[in-house]
């Protein structure tokens, strides 16, 4: 909350103590404070639980690369690493959303204006 | 003869200060925190980590690998390089912060809502382009509600009056009014996709306008379990320009951080973020020790995420437009180390 006023503090908050988004796992652990108001420990432990990491593992960006491929949760879209085949952006919401155990408006609101489930139905 | 180390002042210039000058500004810091705030000092091993971390002369600091904490972002974005989407995208791939949030320029639900339609459609196409948590976030704003920006009789010309009653009951108008502007707002971002609401800069006007946002965030919970809600302080003390008014049966004028906490928390917010004031004429240090003083018994009773506000002028962080990185990331990891607080 509050890094705001955009003139190049986030920079330097985000080197100095961030979770790097979903360059490594920060988004993810954002979910569940805002989602569960799980307070940080809570939250980074229930998270390593679901991908079987450590919590230390939910901040870099090396072996959150392979488990956010494992997984399907998306990465940066727009890198020579990252496959078109792979999930990426409202995609990745999907995996994110059942991994987790959390419902993602966005995604449910997808589901419901596309008939995903009456599509699946056949 | 001690050796100087290169310091920042509250507002932001450069000066140079011995390590027992900064020592001695990180007490009268929490002192001055502890007679106003009514909450004990810090102790001298928190001291003596402040002291660490602001008694170096490294160019930038950091916490240790693994202590790192979830970034929100209220603000997201500089409105100078592409649109608001790009901005977005910008922080989520280029910066790695962990929630952006999408605003307007003029950042008050008032204000929001005549445009909400496009600013919903924003948000939908925010949401198909991004993995990250996306946001909605403004302004309570209750000053908005008063003559001549708003239909309501205004409280702060009638107080000089002696127009007491007046100016209370002008307040309790105004605050109903933004309540269902909250709520009007709210529920078009819920329906564009947000993951979330942010009432940043809350208490702005002062106990009517952080009634309303309390008011607003229980009804948003009520009729939306899973939707992040962020309240954001405007400063570290509400002030009471009414004075009398109650969120389940406490006053909240008068409230610091620990109280705030609890009425946000029982209000049913996701996060709570405090915002202690800078003083421009005292050292960081002296900055520092102070709001590390005023959200620590937040801090220790916490049942929801603190994402402390440390932005230009708040949380230790210098009142400059282009604050220097020695100083932000300073106080980025004395939050953290000392507080253990959950973000910011």
């Amino acid at each position: 909350m509050g890094t705001g006023d955009p003139l190049g503090m986030e920079a330097a908050h985000t080197q100095a103590s961030g979770m790097h988004g979903m360059r490594a796992a920060g988004d993810l652990v954002a979910r569940m404070q805002m989602t569960r108001r799980m307070r940080l420990k809570e939250a980074k432990q229930y998270v390593a639980d679901k991908l079987h990491c450590t919590t230390r593992d939910l901040s870099d960006p090396i072996a959150m690369e392979l488990l956010r491929a494992e997984h399907g949760l998306g990465q940066l879209p727009f890198t020579s690493a990252v496959q078109p085949d792979e999930p990426g952006m409202i995609e990745a919401k999907f995996n994110i959303s059942e991994l987790l155990d959390i419902p993602i408006n966005s995604v449910e609101r997808f589901k419901n204006h596309a008939h995903v489930e009456r599509v699946a139905r056949g | 003869m001690e050796v100087k180390i290169p310091t920042r002042m509250g507002d932001g210039s450069l000066t140079e200060m011995t390590r027992s000058e900064i020592r001695a500004d990180l007490e009268a810091g929490t002192q001055a925190a502890a007679k106003r705030g009514k909450c004990p000092e810090l102790t001298q091993d928190e001291l003596d980590h402040l002291l660490d971390i602001y008694g170096s002369a490294a160019r930038f600091t950091a916490v240790d690998i693994g202590e790192e904490v979830v970034m929100t972002n209220d603000g997201t974005g500089t409105k100078h390089i592409g649109n608001r989407i790009q901005d977005l995208q910008s922080f989520e791939q280029l910066l790695g912060v962990d929630i952006v949030e999408l605003w307007q320029i003029d950042y008050s639900f008032k204000a929001v809502k005549t445009n909400v339609a496009h600013e919903g459609q924003t948000m939908k196409m925010a949401q198909l382009l991004l993995t990250n948590p996306v946001q909605y976030g403004a302004m309570p704003d209750l000053g908005r509600y008063s003559q001549p920006d708003g239909p309501i009789p205004n409280w702060s010309e009638l107080l000089p009056l002696g127009k007491i009653d007046e100016a209370r009951q002008a307040q309790e108008a105004a605050k109903d009014m933004l309540v269902e502007d909250i709520m009007f707002v709210a529920d078009h971002m819920v329906e564009a996709g947000t993951d979330g609401i942010d009432f940043d800069t809350t208490g702005a006007a002062g106990d009517a306008d952080f009634l309303a946002a309390l008011t607003a965030c229980r009804r948003l919970r009520e009729k939306y379990p899973w939707l992040g809600i962020e309240i954001g302080m405007a400063a570290e003390f509400v002030l009471g320009m009414h004075g009398q008014l109650e969120f389940d049966g406490e006053r909240l004028a008068g409230m610091w951080p620990k109280d705030q906490l609890r009425m946000v928390q029982a209000a049913g917010a996701s996060i709570y973020g405090p915002a202690i004031n800078v003083n421009t004429g005292k050292s960081a240090a002296w900055n520092i020790a102070r709001a590390i003083t005023l959200v620590k018994p937040a801090a220790e009773i916490a049942e929801i995420p603190i994402h402390v506000n440390v932005g230009m002028g708040v949380g230790g962080v210098p009142t400059c437009v282009h604050v220097p990185a020695d100083a932000t990331s300073r106080a980025s990891k004395a939050f953290v180390e000392i507080l253990k607080i959950d973000g910011y």
